[in-house]
């Protein structure tokens, strides 16, 4: 295959890629997005294999295929409360395989540069191969985190700070000298600094807990793009280039959507070690008034069934107690009975960005009544009952009018402007913050106490006994 | 312990402190209840009720004060003309009684209690703050007030409310103005709302703007900027610009309005007057005005307490008696917040005085003849109406004065970081340019480019396919198996095809898992 039909491919292929994120613009074009992807990508990797640079078919057609099945399997099997779990490992992949494409390149005695182009492919191969492994080891971390392997609480090594800038100190050193050598004698060097670098990786994201990982997975998501990217440098591929590219600024967006989510900078969120540094001194001063009032399952339903417009507003703990599905039975009741029931999704709910939408989708909500926070914020005032099931910091109105609170700022969903609010809920216990929420004492909230599934379950079965008997009334 | 309340002597008073309904409520706190024969019965509330309540009937007023240990009333004690003696002089010493109080204004009669060594307890007093809003007899009454204000203007005005279109011809609709949208202010927007009126609203404090919206009226701005919100979410006294842009408004509006109804008021201070003589001979004749505030002096230059005036073809509402022209509601809210205060308080059982917490220390005005009002200021100030303060407002706040000097000083930092930034960037720029060769300088340009782009493309995503994007994206970074397929292609044993060969394992791991997991997500969304 000439070299100008490849690059024709290439061009296909990242235009196709580029269709495939602006098709999830909308869930209308957001299969078709997909498949754009997957075109795009038999397009890159089959113009690759017939380009004549490529010969080891054997090898490629047995390694492909295990992987194909092995990813295969992953897909299929996944629940989709593990889905930052899979996110987190196929991240892990990219970070290794950025590794080793970066030692293989390296190695490679087919590549003859001399003068400054050798210098910087040496570069390249260094930024990739450390960019590599801080994402490999990260997202491994991040992985045993999530799936609870690894304690959530950050890990907060007293000069921690001290110990991540020594680690980049030693890599540029390192770099430096790699530099000054001709391959493959620099090969030490690039295996210390393969080794730092994962140490960092390990580090930074041990140091970070709890509700930040949906940050910490986008973080990853980025820098397994720019890992891609700086492989396409050190292979002159523009297709890698521009993929990794992509997905490094999709990543980066996806930080910063949470991180402005919760009011913090990225900077906070990284080296912050949020949740550990606050113990527990509570803001002076900030301690709520007042008592909680709680109400049972079945004047839970009697509330629903008088109300016209209903909110239901989950949190990760809905997911935990998979509560989504007799959830939307209840939704779809209290539609039927001619209520407006809406779900507000805050961004920084579940575990991923996006996450609970996915789970919701997965217990059938359509999404066309699941709303973002911005779009639902408003019509509180006009709310009849709002359901808080597995959700704190994301409803606490500290936020918006307590200076002292340490969420203060953070945008959250407003439902105390509604009639009435009922907050279902294990205990009165802080959220992940370690805030208190003024929300449960005020006046217009009810708590309902208890596991949430069992809960939803009872309101569920209260509502399908009156509905039954209505219909057996006519 | 025995609550007793007795029959209201107050000319006029139609309410009562308790209600057959609220006598159960006192019974289950353990109060045993006297009630004065015939106390309820302005109210609608007639002594066989309270019997079926639970209620002692007490006959003899002076039995009934010196029995009880706690009194329950509507006002101030006052001098009861059917037994010749005054109501302060009833009082058991070591008594308490609980009623509105108004202890600004009444210092002879505090001196007078002080000397019988009792408790006093102003139900006026109530602090604002969320918890002691269900005790807050000054918002209940209020509601009554707005509420039967509009009732009151509607029995004076001699047109339809709301517009019709009948077949004798076209009826336009009332314009109500309200002044002052407090509780009195919501609850008369929300009665003329009712009744069909098109209704105007106009507050000191634009914080309340949003309130006012949701009950339905038009907020009126003056194009100037004040912060009218005191202490506890009440208004405070405004600049002399703001009265007179404020009084152009008003005058502009009575030319046009139909009904005015006044709630303004400053607490401790006569109310402002807002409705000149002027403004009120520019109404139309048959226009009413209701001034919720003749009590203090009227927001109208030509109210009469207690009467209806007319002027200039105007009836100007001065009933200073509101609440009780709507008896059985007014005595039964009222029960409750007197149900509730006392149930905070400790019931019978566990009654007691506890100076520690802020409501009772609020309502507090004698304990045991012993002073205690004013209470010290109140810690945590903002009532629910605060909450909503604007943005300019909190220039004014003690505790954004503090920290003022932070945020500018963030800002300069802020941009010498931004100026660093630059200069780096600028020179990372040009030392690329001076030394790089054009291979990579082109592979640059796809970079920075294809960084824009996904900018552009990942900012359109909706936040919804926010997992579904990570899983794609994941997918696609797999594109490095191509970096892995051209490293493979040497002897299979050497170290550079199983690099390889292992980089491929991994991207195709990514691709496949990551395609269909994708897949299998996006099939799940439903409409």
């Amino acid at each position: 295959m000439p070299a100008s039909l490849l690059t024709v491919a290439y061009i296909t292929a990242g235009v196709l890629f580029i269709f495939s994120l602006s098709g999830l613009s909308t869930q209308e074009s957001a299969r078709r997005g997909n498949l754009f992807g997957i075109l795009g990508m038999l397009i890159a990797l089959g113009a690759t294999a017939a380009s004549g640079r490529v010969t080891g078919y054997g090898v490629l057609a047995i390694v492909v295929a295990i992987g194909a099945v092995i990813g295969a399997l992953m897909a299929l099997r996944v629940a989709m409360t593990s889905m930052p779990q899979l996110v987190a490992a196929l991240h892990s992949f990219v970070g290794a395989a950025a590794v080793l494409v970066g030692f293989a390149s390296y190695l490679d005695p087919g590549h003859q540069f001399t003068g400054v182009t050798a210098s910087i492919h040496e570069v390249e191969v260094f930024v990739g191969v450390f960019i590599g492994a801080i994402t490999f080891t990260g997202s491994v971390v991040a992985f045993g985190k999530l799936q609870g392997v690894i304690r959530s609480k950050p890990l907060t090594l007293p000069a921690r700070h001290w110990l991540n800038l020594a680690i980049v100190g030693a890599s540029l050193f390192l770099g430096a000298r790699f530099l000054g050598v001709a391959s493959p004698l620099g090969l030490v060097d690039l295996a210390v600094m393969a080794a730092l670098a994962s140490v960092l990786g390990v580090h930074l994201v041990m140091a970070i807990g709890g509700a930040d990982m949906p940050v910490v997975v986008s973080m990853l998501n980025s820098y397994s793009g720019w890992a891609a990217a700086a492989a396409g440098f050190m292979l002159d591929n523009d297709l890698l280039i521009i993929t990794g590219a992509l997905v490094g600024s999709s990543g980066a967006i996806l930080s910063y959507i949470m991180c402005k989510a919760m009011n913090r900078s990225i900077v906070n969120v990284i080296f912050g070690g949020f949740g550990a540094a606050r113990g527990p001194a509570p803001a002076p001063g900030a301690a709520p008034a007042g008592e909680a009032v709680s109400v049972t399952a079945s004047e839970t339903a009697d509330l629903l069934r008088g109300s016209k417009s209903v909110v239901v507003v989950p949190g990760y703990g809905m997911a935990v107690a998979q509560a989504q599905y007799p959830l939307y039975e209840v939704a779809r009741i209290l539609r039927d009975a001619g209520a407006k029931v809406r779900f507000a999704i805050h961004p920084v709910a579940g575990r991923l960005p996006g996450h609970m939408n996915v789970l919701l989708a997965e217990a059938k909500v359509p999404y066309d009544i699941v709303f973002e926070m911005d779009e639902v914020n408003e019509d509180f005032p006009g709310t009849d009952t709002v359901l808080v099931i597995g959700a704190n910091d994301i409803v606490n109105p500290g936020a918006l009018d307590d200076a002292s609170s340490p969420i203060y700022g953070m945008p959250v969903l407003e439902v105390w402007k509604a009639k009435t609010t009922i907050v279902m809920k294990r205990s009165l216990a802080t959220g992940y913050a370690g805030v208190d929420n003024p929300l449960f004492y005020k006046d217009n909230t009810r708590i309902l106490f208890g596991d949430a599934k069992k809960n939803v379950d009872a309101i569920l079965a209260d509502l399908r006994a009156t509905g039954s008997a209505a219909a057996a009334a006519e | 312990m025995k609550v007793g309340v007795p029959r209201e002597v107050h000319a006029g008073e139609r309410r009562v402190a308790a209600t057959p309904d609220t006598t159960a409520r006192l019974k289950k706190l353990g109060f045993d209840v006297l009630i004065e024969s015939g106390a309820g019965e302005a109210a609608s509330f007639p002594d066989a009720e309270y019997e079926k309540a639970g209620a002692t009937l007490v006959s003899d007023v002076l039995e009934l004060w010196s029995q009880a240990d706690i009194v329950l009333k509507v006002h101030p004690p006052a001098e009861n003309q059917a037994v010749q003696r005054h109501e302060a002089d009833l009082l058991r010493e070591g008594a308490t009684l609980v009623s509105f109080f108004w202890p600004a204004r009444n210092k002879e009669l505090i001196e007078r209690l002080a000397q019988r060594k009792v408790t006093v307890l102003a139900m006026d007093q109530v602090p604002r703050i969320s918890r002691a809003q269900k005790l807050d007899a000054l918002s209940s009454m209020a509601n009554i007030a707005g509420y039967r204000a509009v009732i009151e203007a509607a029995g004076l005005f001699g047109r339809f409310f709301t517009g019709q279109m009948t077949a004798a011809g076209k009826v336009p609709p009332a314009k109500v103005l309200v002044i002052g949208a407090g509780v009195a202010g919501l609850a008369a927007i929300g009665a003329a709302r009712g009744l069909g009126a098109i209704v105007r609203a106009f507050d000191t404090r634009p914080a309340v703007k949003e309130q006012v919206q949701s009950m339905g009226a038009d907020f009126l701005e003056l194009d100037f900027q004040e912060e009218g919100a005191g202490q506890g979410g009440y208004a405070k006294v405004m600049s002399k610009e703001f009265i007179a842009a404020e009084m152009a408004l008003f005058a502009e509006q009575a030319r046009d309005v139909d009904i005015i109804i006044t709630t303004a008021l400053i607490p401790g201070k006569p109310a402002p007057c807002l409705i000149t003589e002027e403004m009120v001979e520019s109404m139309q004749p048959g226009s009413v005005i209701v001034d919720l505030a003749a009590e203090t002096g009227g927001n109208c230059a030509l109210t009469k307490p207690g009467e209806v005036a007319r002027e200039h073809g105007v009836a100007i509402v001065g009933y200073t008696d509101l609440p009780s022209r709507l008896a059985p509601t007014a005595s039964q809210l009222y029960g409750n917040n007197l149900c509730h205060l006392l149930s905070d308080m400790g019931g019978a059982e566990g009654w007691r005085i506890d100076l520690d917490d802020e409501v009772t220390r609020g309502v507090l005005v004698l304990q045991d003849g012993e002073l205690m009002w004013p209470p010290p200021k109140p810690k945590v100030a903002p009532g629910p109406k605060a909450v909503h303060k604007p943005a300019p407002s909190k220039s004014a706040a003690p505790p954004a004065a503090a920290s003022a000097e932070a945020p500018r000083k963030g800002a300069s930092v802020h941009g010498l970081r931004t100026a660093l930034f630059l200069v780096i960037a600028a020179a990372a720029l040009i030392g690329l340019g001076m030394v790089a060769p054009k291979e990579l300088l082109s592979h640059v340009t796809v970079f920075v480019l294809a960084c824009f782009v996904g900018w552009q493309v990942i900012w359109n995503v909706t936040p919804s396919l926010h997992t579904p994007l990570m899983s794609v994206t994941n997918a696609i970074s797999g594109i490095i198996l191509i970096g892995g397929m051209l490293e493979i292609s040497g002897k299979v044993t050497s170290p550079v095809t199983i690099l390889g060969a292992a980089a491929v394992l991994l991207a195709t791991i990514n691709i496949s898992g990551g395609f269909l997991v994708t897949q299998r997500m996006l099939r799940m969304f439903h409409k």
